[in-house]
């Protein structure tokens, strides 16, 4: 079964082919890895997806019902898509716990929001996320975090919006080895009760994923596999790797 | 937050001194304009803080907040018209003089219900806040953002501008709505109407203070913080952002436009300038003097402002003006986080550091 279909989707701006046919299948549960080069289209990719732009043609169904190509950002949130971005992007002016409480799952009309979580709830949800995450002090302002930190925190807030499908873009960008091959380990450990998509530059990372990886060109799905099966692909090479 | 909470307290405790010394001075100490004047700046402050809210908490820099604040003076005018009744000079029982001045035989519509002070009221809160509500949800809907709105907010206070100019619109053209006798069956001049009035203000301003804290303390406050900071992660946590930022955009206009028609009855005139940008941009600068953000601080700046206007215009006319612009300068180059925030710049650090032995 699986949790996302993209089927012959194709997006142009200003004539640029930015997709291209693309056809895309995530499995429940499954790690995947999106690599290519500058320009291949997979930020695009994460746009159609979360509903924030529109296919020209092509169709886009999470968990085979949904259509997602009739939702805005919030909606495809709602639904389950949680997205991390390539900058970390948190709300600096609010404390990590009150960036991990805006996150957490729950009701998002303005009414509800004038109450609030439940108390209760929040704050053991919010102790199990900053100890998996291993921010210490929830009080501290999220904008003083150093950018390691922030991509950490901003895992947390994704984890407290209880996805089914997660994309991560990026995510080792600005990490240290060490914090990188951690976030491997948790992207690893969150597949299965998760589906998860992560696009990565980081040969190293996503060796690390050890998971199926899509090579992604002009818009369009190069090869499929296991990371060494594409890399042994000439046209990955020729495109990508050799370079 | 605690800080906010400690202002605010401060302000409030200021503001209920001010309301009680006032009285006891009035016809003794203070000339009886000092209590008009003093609600003038009131209604001011209020007009400061329903900004703060927009601007300071989900950053939306309106520049056409006065908008909201005449239309609500407008309501207000429009039932103290009707008090005049045939004391007017044309003295006709139905109609305000310049109706009878333009040769109209009948009210238009839209002052049918202006004899009820309670329907006016309600209007003074409803059609300021139905003016907000449909040029929030196009420009909200169609993301407009930054500057791009403050710039329609601007056109849209312009446009009004040149609207209620036009003697055809029914609301007294250039020369506006004026020659009030009095409010309620009391005459506007008299002590106790003043009083009442400025202790009204001093009422609304505390309610608008304690309203916004209440919002910008919320759960809701803390998602209007995401849509500042980072509007599009907060999209993408599941919040549609156009519906919030549309709530706080109506509450605020509510707002503005209590504060206008509390000024009317003080002043005894609103007219078309009232909607010109000069005035919004004002607004704007007053929230930037006191501290962005904070809430009390935007009552403050207001109030300062206002009060440094009346002593210059009486002493230096020519240079109020220039006095203004220089202020801003000097506050935007020295006090990026205006007077509030300079003044907590002062006291010691919240958690003083241990001191090792």
């Amino acid at each position: 079964m699986s949790i996302l279909n993209i089927d012959n989707v194709s997006k142009s701006f200003d004539g640029f082919r930015a997709i291209n046919d693309l056809n895309l299948a995530i499995a429940k549960g499954e790690l995947r890895a999106i690599i290519g080069p500058n320009g291949a289209g997979k930020t695009t990719m994460m746009d159609l997806i979360t509903g924030k732009i529109r296919p020209d043609q092509g169709t886009l169904f999470f968990d085979t019902t949904h259509d997602l190509t009739r939702l805005d950002e919030a909606g495809t949130a709602r639904l389950g898509i949680g997205r991390k971005f390539q900058k970390p992007t948190v709300i600096e002016s609010l404390t990590v716990g009150e960036n991990i409480d805006l996150a957490l799952a729950g009701p998002r009309g303005v009414w509800s929001a004038l109450r609030g979580p439940d108390r209760a709830t929040a704050s053991r949800e919010r102790a199990r996320l900053l100890d998996l995450v291993r921010l210490a002090d929830p009080g501290r302002l999220a904008g003083e975090l150093s950018h390691g930190q922030k991509q950490w925190l901003e895992i947390a807030m994704l984890l407290a919006q209880e996805p089914r499908l997660l994309l991560v873009d990026e995510p080792a960008a600005g990490m240290t080895d060490a914090e990188t091959m951690r976030t491997a380990d948790l992207l690893r450990d969150l597949a299965g009760e998760h589906s998860i998509v992560v696009v990565e530059h980081d040969m190293d990372f996503v060796r690390a994923l050890n998971c199926r990886v899509t090579v992604l060109h002009q818009g369009h799905v190069l090869a499929e596999g296991p990371l060494d099966h594409v890399s042994a692909n000439p046209e990955v090479i020729d495109v990508y790797l050799g370079r | 937050m605690r800080q906010i909470n400690r202002n605010m307290a401060v302000f409030l405790s200021g503001l209920f001194v001010l309301t009680v010394a006032i009285p006891l001075m009035q016809g003794q100490v203070l000339p009886d304009y000092a209590v008009q004047l003093v609600g003038k700046y009131l209604c001011y402050a209020l007009l400061a803080v329903s900004l703060d809210l927009v601007w300071g908490y989900a950053g939306i820099l309106s520049l056409g907040h006065a908008a909201f604040f005449t239309l609500g003076a407008y309501v207000m005018g429009m039932h103290l018209m009707r008090e005049i009744g045939a004391r007017g000079v044309y003295a006709n029982p139905e109609l305000p003089d310049f109706m009878v001045f333009l040769n109209w035989d009948s009210l238009p519509w839209f002052w049918g219900a202006s004899d009820s002070f309670a329907v006016t009221l309600l209007l003074v809160v409803a059609v300021p806040g139905a003016l907000a509500f449909i040029f929030g949800w196009f420009a909200f809907r169609a993301r407009v953002n930054g500057v791009y709105l403050s710039i329609i907010t601007q056109a849209m206070t312009y446009a009004l501008m040149l609207a209620f100019f036009r003697n055809e619109m029914g609301f007294g053209g250039n020369n506006g709505l004026t020659d009030f006798k009095d409010l309620l069956g009391i005459p506007l001049s008299s002590p106790g109407m003043r009083l009442g009035l400025f202790i009204a203000s001093a009422l609304a301003l505390a309610a608008g203070l304690l309203i916004a804290r209440a919002i910008t303390q919320s759960h809701l406050g803390r998602v209007l913080v995401g849509v500042r900071d980072a509007e599009s992660r907060t999209r993408f946590l599941g919040y549609r952002v156009e519906e919030y930022k549309l709530f706080v955009w109506t509450v605020s206009a509510m707002m503005a436009g209590v504060a206008g028609a509390l000024y009317v009855p003080q002043v005894g005139i609103v007219n078309p300038g009232e909607f010109a940008p000069a005035n919004s941009i004002e607004i704007v600068i007053w929230v930037a003097l006191g501290g962005r953000g904070t809430l009390v601080g935007a009552a403050l700046g207001a109030m300062v402002v206002a009060l440094t206007k009346t002593l210059l215009t009486g002493w230096l006319p020519d240079a109020w003006l220039y006095a203004l612009g220089a202020l801003f300068i000097l506050v935007t180059l020295y006090l990026p986080r205006g007077i509030v925030g300079a003044l907590e710049g002062l006291k010691p650090a919240r958690k003083p550091q241990e001191v090792a032995a």
